[in-house]
């Protein structure tokens, strides 16, 4: 698989280390009242879907980047590549606008 | 309604050469499946024929029906490379994988079937002293659930396996901890006979019928809905290892499980030259060989979600160096064929045998890559739930729940990493 980097261009999978479904993005509140379900879930339960997978990879062998590929788990295509720290951002900005 | 089944023997093999092989007859039926079944089995892989054949013979319960999306053994029982071992560490697993080893001991007398059982042992080779602990730890471990263990050094190790490259200074061969009651059976062998045990015993065996959701009724699980019409069932049991999140999403189920593929390869054959299984310990690569000749060896799963049946080619690099560091005599050797299967990866790297929230509804998987020496236990076992309610006790670990009592059963202790186990 080739990995279409948003600042390096086609690399290969081989360089990246796969950590698994981007919503290991999203860590619960640890203050909730049912924070320890939260992180069960959070920590062990799993879509897996067959099909459209959005999924966190490591630029470990480059630029140590985290990268959110879009790739689908019954062909190994990959349609989308984004850089992990532009997505956590845009949403900080979202629920900053939805805070105010 | 039990059938008659032929029994196999020599003398049956000689009166059909004789008599032009007119009188064999079907091993299974095929037969329409009926409006409602005590127990519905979802998939008719090698779990799912064996729990269907313990239910009917250790239990006594035969309105019973397999329901197989494909053929029956098209699923990884079709697709492993066939190794049969108990040689775990953790009080969870071992008196499991033990029990499995005396099942598959004693599964040919009992399936009437020829299913190739050939105990030619298991040597996991090691390459530090730090290893040799580790080993010497999970030998005795192995000999407390009642299993074989013989801790051997590179003499014996010499004796047993004189081809391995023991000049390799980055990978010196130091010993190895050897099972001799371990070895290999035939993989579609054991689907057909635990079919044949099944259906001899009344078991409906439906092909080609895809479960396509559960019929819920007040919050309990009364049948399924398939390709071939609803049918109602008092208790529904999936064993669908590989695609275990997609069938229990239908039951709006998360599971603690991730879909991986892992590859397989196959040699040209050649002449006898591998002794048993020999497992590498500085990297993941596996051995043995086939009664054709033909070297059945693989490694590491590929790492990343997939239900593609076919991996890439970094892992096969990957392991085929693996396989050089030890034995660079098999170098040479020609690829026949290579494939991929689907894992149900869990989050510990052990099994699922389990009732699930829903009532009536129960949960086999999360095999990782070892579900196929676990086939006669997990049907024991999975029956044994099924008919009485209770987990076996050597199965009792195998809890859906595990995560968040945190009796996490993690042989390699990589955590909630399923790529890593």
């Amino acid at each position: 698989m080739l990995i279409d980097h948003p600042l390096l261009g086609l690399r290969d999978a081989s360089e990246f280390v796969y950590l698994g479904d981007a919503s290991l993005m999203n860590r619960p509140d640890a203050t909730a009242a049912d924070a320890s379900q939260q992180f069960h879930d959070y920590l062990h339960l799993r879509d897996n879907p067959a099909g459209l997978h959005r999924e966190l990879w490591y630029h470990e062998q480059g630029d140590r980047s985290w990268l959110i590929v879009t790739r689908d788990t019954l062909t190994h295509e990959i349609s989308h590549v984004e850089l992990a720290r532009d997505v956590s951002l845009a949403h900080r900005a979202t629920d900053q606008e939805g805070g105010a | 309604m039990p059938v008659s089944t032929m029994r196999y023997s020599a003398l049956k093999v000689l009166k059909e050469g004789l008599t032009g092989n007119r009188g064999w007859r079907p091993a299974w039926r095929e037969p329409e499946p009926r409006t409602h079944y005590d127990v519905i089995i979802v998939g008719g892989g090698g779990h799912g024929l064996a729990t269907a054949h313990y239910l009917a013979s250790v239990h006594g319960i035969t309105n019973v029906a397999v329901l197989e999306k494909g053929w029956i053994g098209s699923g990884n029982i079709g697709r492993n490379t066939t190794i049969v071992r108990s040689n775990y560490l953790l009080p969870g697993n071992e008196p499991f994988y033990e029990l499995s080893m005396k099942l598959w001991e004693n599964l040919e007398q009992d399936l009437n079937y020829n299913a190739m059982m050939s105990q030619r042992g298991i040597v996991n080779l090691f390459h530090s002293d730090a290893q040799r602990d580790a080993y010497a730890r999970r030998g005795n471990a192995m000999r407390l659930a009642g299993a074989d263990s013989v801790l051997l050094d590179e003499a014996g190790i010499r004796e047993l396996c004189p081809f391995l490259d023991y000049e390799n200074a980055r990978f010196p061969i130091k010993g190895g901890l050897l099972q001799p009651r371990a070895g290999t059976a035939r993989h579609d062998a054991v689907a057909w006979g635990y079919a044949r045990g099944a259906d001899s015993r009344g078991v409906d065996i439906i092909q080609n019928c895809e479960v396509t959701g559960f019929t819920l009724e007040n919050g309990v699980c009364t049948g399924v809905d398939s390709t071939r019409g609803r049918i109602s069932a008092g208790k529904v049991a999936v064993c669908v290892a590989g695609s275990s999140g997609r069938v229990m999403a239908m039951a709006g189920m998360r599971l603690p499980i991730e879909s991986h593929v892992l590859q397989a390869f196959v040699s040209e054959g050649l002449k006898p030259v591998i002794p048993g299984v020999i497992t590498f310990g500085a990297g993941h690569f596996y051995i043995s060989q086939s009664d054709k000749g033909g070297l059945v060896f693989g490694g590491d799963i590929d790492g990343y979600n997939s239900y593609a049946q076919r991996g890439n080619l970094p892992t096969v690099e990957d392991v085929c160096e693996g396989g050089m560091a030890i034995m660079p005599m098999i170098g040479r050797a020609r690829l026949l064929r290579m494939w991929g299967g689907i894992m149900d990866m869990s989050m510990d790297g052990s099994p699922f045998i389990d009732k699930t929230s829903v009532p009536g509804l129960y949960f086999n998987g999360g095999w990782c890559y070892g579900g196929f020496k676990a086939t006669p236990a997990s049907g024991w076992c999975y029956a044994h739930l099924i008919a009485t309610g209770q987990p076996h006790e050597t199965a009792a670990a195998y809890r859906l729940d595990r995560f968040m009592s945190g009796a996490v059963i993690d042989e390699r202790g990589a955590g909630a990493q399923p790529n890593l186990h």
